[in-house]
């Protein structure tokens, strides 16, 4: 690290503030809890944050590239209904179905993007209309809810690791690892950044800007059948859910938000992203802690959100020209 | 706008109407529907059945109209869902309350709109936030308000009778009220973005915001004012709609935001702002209606519906609806 620390934490300001954020929060969640912080109140925790935040990984590379994909919730739903159907008998034939969902969710990934690069198409409108296809194969695949998972595939990424970490954890980390950081350290992760700043610099200055846009949308895709997965290990069974699809679309939206991701693009992390998301979801678990009645909740949830993004309009404050508002 | 000099002629004449060949293509289409439609069925080409489409289709066009004029200032308005259930619960509620509430019941349901809709205009006027956060946190206290409000059921009152009227009635020569009032609507619309220093504004903000800020536009007050009419109509488009079911329900307003946002896209209007034209907005809203009900009535399981709506979406878009390269 060249630059020193100076600099690091100028760079990933948004990141570490949602991390603190989820902290303090999570701090007062399990000092609140009735039972205390114990494995299962934690696994419980990871097990529901874990889904938001596979998700809003999924968002974030599309909006680093200052697109927006209003499909991922489709695609999850998609994989999760796949799931119940392929993901299933022997431990094998299980993790062979699991590859198969994983591919289709980065083939519906791929769709956007060839769309986006090839179609000239504004990706917000773009994935509105293959959200409504990738539902429609999804209702296809389960009329119903209902299904089956590989029992023991499922209980071992939902439950805990040597009895104490929530392995949903293990799981996030690992696609940090294997997923972001590789991305984030290749020619074609610092395309897309590029291609978020200035697509026009970008073109200008040779950035390679179909293969950042194709790549990012990919992952996307791939990412968010990831989370499809996750919902069926949870679930243990497929529903095709337009109501779960589109929750889950808007609420990464907010989580890329809270997680200090700029839906201009170019600037953010992924790793915030998924602090914003397990941020929002302790949101809610708080309210549950604190006995407030449940009705109230949505609204709680809506006005802490509304605080949250405002928050966000205090770099107004450092302007030091009226004309910067208008960039 | 190339043009070195333009007399007043040319500017007027500009002015008057460009022609758009995606306005064009939109009703293409709408005539290929109908067309694919009556090898089916000819009722599809019925005066009775093309009435019934454009009484749904009024609702649909009268949220439509709000999305579109915000989506001209560059920006969208992703609260409409909640909006629209707020003015649909807020005018049911009103009507309940006695003689007044009931006389009251679609000022207030408009009203209610009006005052979200003034929030997401502040948040990105004033603190400059993203309208695509700012108006998710709207939709998101706007279905807490309503969550507490009606104790998370769908509420018992039911619509006023003014506002079943203008739903449900007919006029005297058999066109449908509701017809009429989005033709007002559409009609106030187009003097607005079109005589009005309101209107011009709100394109030179979806042109290029720091120009229209230079040359002197009030574009803070405008923008507000977009949002306001924005949410105005989402929550009357609300009001209409539990006029038409006779009460509200919670989640109402779901089936409208996407689809008006296709409605204003397949109408030509640009997603990134500064262009459109409520021509088209007017086609695309009785392009998809048409298309829902049609593949509806063919008997197309849902999941069908679903792909083959998507796909004609990206299909016809990609006819007319291409963006420049990055190499121009």
């Amino acid at each position: 690290m060249s630059g020193g620390i100076h600099y690091w934490l100028r760079e990933n300001k948004g990141t570490v503030l949602a991390f603190v954020a989820f902290v303090a929060m999570f701090a007062l969640y399990a000092a609140n809890h009735p039972a205390g912080l114990n494995a299962n109140v934690a696994t419980t925790a990871a097990n529901k944050g874990t889904i938001l935040a596979i998700v809003a990984m999924a968002q974030t590379l599309v909006v680093l590239t200052s697109g927006i994909d209003l499909s991922a919730g489709m695609v999850m739903v998609l994989a999760n209904c796949l799931a119940s159907h392929i993901v299933v008998g022997s431990l094998p034939s299980a993790l062979l179905g699991a590859l198969g969902v994983l591919a289709v969710g980065a083939l519906c990934g791929a769709v956007n993007a060839l769309i986006v690069i090839f179609g000239r198409l504004q990706p917000i409108v773009t994935t509105i209309a293959t959200g409504s296809i990738f539902y429609g194969v999804a209702l296809a695949l389960r009329p119903v809810p209902g299904g089956d998972v590989n029992a023991a595939l499922a209980d071992a990424l939902t439950g805990q690791i040597a009895g104490v970490i929530p392995s949903s954890l293990l799981l996030l980390l690992g696609l940090v690892v294997v997923v972001w950081w590789p991305f984030r350290r290749s020619v074609v992760g610092r395309a897309v950044y590029a291609v978020g700043s200035s697509e026009m610099a970008a073109y200008m200055s040779g950035v390679p800007i179909r293969r950042a846009k194709f790549v990012a949308y990919t992952l996307s895709g791939l990412l968010a059948s990831v989370a499809g997965l996750f919902v069926t290990f949870v679930t243990y069974s497929g529903e095709a859910s337009a109501a779960n699809g589109g929750t889950y679309t808007l609420y990464s939206i907010a989580a890329v938000v809270l997680g200090g991701v700029s839906l201009f693009g170019g600037s953010g992390s992924a790793i915030g992203a998924i602090f914003g998301a397990l941020m929002f979801r302790t949101i809610g678990d708080l309210l549950f802690v604190f006995n407030v009645e449940p009705l109230w909740q949505p609204l709680f949830q809506g006005v802490v959100l509304t605080a949250a993004v405002c928050l966000g309009s205090l770099r107004l404050l450092r302007i030091r020209n009226r004309l910067e508002l208008y960039g | 706008m190339a043009d070195a000099r333009p007399s007043d002629r040319e500017i007027r004449a500009g002015a008057r109407r460009r022609f758009d060949p995606a306005i064009a293509w939109a009703f293409a289409c709408i005539v290929l529907v109908l067309a694919v439609g009556s090898f089916y069925s000819t009722s599809f080409l019925s005066p009775e059945y093309l009435l019934q489409q454009l009484k749904v289709a009024s609702f649909l066009g009268v949220i439509a109209t709000g999305a579109m004029i915000v989506i001209l200032l560059g920006q969208i308005d992703l609260s409409v869902p909640w909006v629209v259930a707020v003015g649909g619960m807020m005018s049911t509620a009103a009507t309940g309350w006695g003689p007044l509430g009931e006389t009251m019941a679609i000022p207030v349901g408009v009203g209610c709109g009006i005052l979200l809709g003034l929030v997401s205009g502040a948040g990105v006027a004033l603190l400059r936030l993203p309208s695509m956060v700012v108006t998710l946190a709207v939709n998101a206290v706007a279905q807490g308000l309503m969550v507490v409000h009606t104790g998370g059921f769908s509420p018992q009152a039911s619509s006023s009778s003014a506002m079943r009227f203008l739903a449900t009635g007919d006029t005297l020569l058999g066109i449908p009220n509701a017809l009429v009032v989005w033709a007002i609507v559409g009609a106030a619309a187009v003097f607005l973005l079109t005589r009005t220093t309101f209107g011009r504004t709100v394109y030179a903000i979806g042109n290029r915001e720091r120009a229209a800020y230079l040359s002197g536009a009030r574009t803070g007050a405008v923008v507000i004012t977009a949002f306001a009419i924005s949410g105005a109509l989402s929550a009357f488009g609300g009001v209409l709609l539990a006029g038409y079911a006779s009460k509200a329900a919670q989640a109402m307003g779901d089936p409208y935001l996407l689809p008006a946002i296709a409605a204003v896209v397949l109408g030509g209007t640009s997603i990134l702002g500064g262009r459109g034209n409520y021509l088209g907005t007017v086609a695309g809203v009785i392009l998809i209606t048409l298309l829902q009900s049609i593949l509806s009535v063919m008997q197309i399981e849902e999941f069908g519906r679903h792909v083959i709506y998507g796909v004609v979406i990206i299909a016809m878009l990609l006819v007319y609806g291409r963006g420049r390269k990055t190499s121009d």
